[in-house]
């Protein structure tokens, strides 16, 4: 998980003083937490677009979105390290290689499942992650590894908060793709044949549009882009099997924004990053429960089933017979 | 999913008691009786390492049979199966230490007590149609984990829990050879449970919601009441199992039941079959003899070129995941029935046997 700078404050002289200063420390632990929230959470909500993606065109509930993530991180970390490649050069050779590889498992696995019921294809998801994250730590190790140094480390003082550059980095990252797919659905060809496909795929058909096209087309873009999550993530904290996480908080987020809502999904991705390091910070200053920063999510996940279940902006399902 | 039934032409039922029978003839029956009679005497013929495999299948399998009734029958998913496992373990070792009940009815009663608790994650969930229920049991799973870590008092936190041996009126029952007979008795009688199950209303109504549950729901069958019965069955029979383990291992710790212990238990019935009652046993020795026969084929290979390549002994565990994933992966494609349709495709094979085209 992201941390932002350290949080123990110089140590307080007199009484009066270290009263007004914890104050003063809880509000910088506080505001010091929602900043890494929120960068967090555009990262989830990223993670969680490209989600909402492959279910919106293609109607599989991706199970190895979090690998693709970790995918993503590994191979520019090993063109990186290992092969000494510049990270200018690195990067797009990373997205190039994770657009293949979408398309690979898209064609290759989850083509021959369509028309199969929707709990075999769930299944299929879950197998292959099992698949490639054991395949991951046999290939590259279980250890943690630093990534190399890609941008200049310094803090940033924004609005009197002092913020590491790759933390700014990595919002820029998020909301860069974000605006970027928001582009890409309102005004491409084929961001529009998607929409399409999604919203009736035999209408589409009849078209002219490609539908099989269209669901190697939101694979491979739904890798690409977990790709550069899974990279800016590896860049803040490095690379380790931790990061496939991302793609179980990718399900509260998910949900909560409602299933089939892009939209959605960034707004809910945001709140659950949020939601964790409030949780954090309750958990530190008065409950003491522990570990609460990584299972609130999912207890967010179970109330938002029983009170709100199709989330803050899906679509109802309702069936006319 | 549906798997057809492959009665032989020619062969008509006139009642309905003929059509509901259990075993189809006579020799599938005495087959079957056969079968446990032999298995009665399996402790005087293993040897311990095999004993204690086939009691470890047994378990497995009872927790395996309550998820295909989930998947199986009802058309729903759970990835969870692994913690609603661990917490009849937890509860049963709960009841019987601090309680006195004697293990012999805390089993149940631990069997009851997940059913609640699946209620819990599943109501929610069992409203919604399709993959709702897959989320809902992912976060059950992170957040029964995350209670058997904090509550000291039930689970013992980080240290291990015990539990008691498994007794009787008294009398208690010391080693895999005694405890063979247990897990047996349990299995047998799960099984006649769930087949019986399916030739009632209940079961029937499971099938139909699987198959399509809008019409199931046109029929008049409460797709509500029916998921979540199938849902709560599910968590139930992962309790038994679990506290059968808990006292057959006497310890229990939440080490290895995480999400993939999960997957591991979906494997089980996809190979087997879903939908099928008998495949469920197949599915689960395949999935417990798969790790067991991967261990010797890396032993046979060890000093070879082959392991030297590979390094085959420090990536065990990893090659055991890919091929669990892997076999997951390519049932679904190439057999979604599972080894229970392969076993039945050679059966018609050798009961034609020179014509079998």
């Amino acid at each position: 998980m992201l941390r932002i700078a350290e949080r123990t404050p110089a140590s307080p002289r007199t009484r009066g003083e270290a009263k007004n200063s914890i104050k003063l420390m809880n509000t910088a632990f506080l505001i010091q937490l929602l900043v890494n929230g929120l960068v967090v959470g555009t990262l989830y909500g990223v993670v969680a677009m490209s989600f909402v993606l492959i279910y919106k065109a293609t109607q599989v509930v991706n199970f190895a979105q979090g690998e693709l993530l970790l995918i993503g991180a590994w191979v520019c970390w090993a063109l990186l390290t290992k092969y000494g490649v510049p990270f200018w050069i690195g990067m797009p050779l990373t997205l190039v290689f994770m657009f293949v590889f979408g398309i690979a498992i898209q064609v290759v696995i989850l083509r021959p499942m369509i028309g199969e019921p929707i709990i075999s294809v769930i299944m299929v998801t879950i197998g292959l992650s099992t698949v490639l994250d054991a395949a991951l730590k046999w290939i590259f190790g279980v250890n943690p590894q630093p990534f190399p140094r890609v941008f200049p480390s310094e803090s940033v003082n924004l609005f009197g908060l002092q913020i590491q550059s790759v933390y700014v980095m990595s919002l820029a990252v998020s909301l860069a793709m974000m605006i970027g797919m928001a582009w890409f659905f309102r005004a491409s060809k084929y961001g529009l044949a998607m929409r399409a496909t999604a919203f009736n795929q035999q209408v589409a058909q009849s078209l002219g549009i490609s539908v099989k096209n269209v669901f190697a087309m939101a694979w491979a873009i739904s890798a690409t882009v977990s790709a550069v999550a899974g990279v800016v993530v590896a860049v803040v904290n490095g690379v380790s099997s931790g990061l496939a996480d991302y793609g179980i908080k990718v399900f509260p987020a998910a949900i909560l924004g409602g299933l089939d809502s892009i939209g959605g999904a960034v707004l809910g991705g945001v709140i659950i990053g949020l939601l964790e390091n409030i949780a954090q910070y309750v958990d530190s200053q008065y409950l003491h429960w522990g570990n609460l920063y990584e299972i609130a999510p999912f207890y967010v996940l179970i109330i938002i089933l029983m009170i709100k279940p199709y989330g803050l902006f899906g679509t109802k399902d309702i069936e006319r017979v | 999913m549906a798997s057809p039934s492959l009665i032989p032409s020619g062969d008509f039922r006139t009642s309905y008691a003929a059509d509901t029978t259990i075993f189809p003839t006579l020799k599938s029956r005495n087959f079957a009786i056969a079968g446990v009679i032999l298995a009665c005497l399996a402790p005087y013929l293993l040897s311990n390492y095999w004993l204690s495999i086939s009691i470890q299948i047994g378990i497995f399998a009872i927790a395996a049979l309550g998820l295909n009734v989930l998947v199986g029958f009802t058309g729903q998913i759970s990835i969870g199966h692994a913690a609603f496992f661990l917490f009849g373990a937890f509860t049963s070792a709960y009841l019987s230490n601090n309680f006195p009940i004697p293990v012999f009815f805390a089993i149940p009663l631990a069997g009851v007590v997940t059913a609640l608790v699946g209620l819990i994650f599943g109501v929610p969930a069992a409203r919604l149609k399709g993959l709702y229920l897959v989320i809902a049991t992912l976060a059950a799973q992170y957040i029964l984990l995350d209670f058997f870590s904090r509550a000291d008092w039930f689970s013992g936190g980080s240290v291990p829990a015990s539990a008691n041996p498994f007794s009787i009126f008294g009398y208690t029952f010391r080693g895999d050879r005694q405890y063979f007979y247990v897990v047996l008795a349990y299995l047998v009688v799960s099984f006649l449970l769930v087949t019986n199950l399916m030739r009632t209303r209940d079961g029937r109504a499971l099938v139909a919601i699987r198959d399509h549950y809008l019409s199931a729901e046109i029929m008049g069958i409460n797709l509500t009441k029916y998921r979540t019965l199938s849902f709560g069955l599910a968590a139930f029979f992962a309790g038994i199992a679990g506290a059968l383990y808990a006292h057959y291992q006497l310890v229990i710790s939440q080490e290895g039941f995480g999400i993939d212990r999960s997957i591991l238990f979906l494997a089980m019935i996809i190979i087997g079959g879903t939908g099928s009652v008998m495949g469920t046993l197949m599915g689960t020795a395949f999935v417990v003899l798969l790790p067991e026969s991967m261990e010797w084929i890396s032993a046979n290979l060890k000093g070879s070129a082959f392991d030297h390549a590979l390094s085959l002994n420090n990536n065990i565990t990893f090659l055991r995941e890919i091929t669990v994933g892997a076999i997951i992966i390519g049932f679904l494609m190439f057999e979604p029935d599972g080894l229970a349709h392969r076993w039945r495709q050679i059966k018609i094979y050798w009961k034609l046997y020179p014509f079998s085209h």
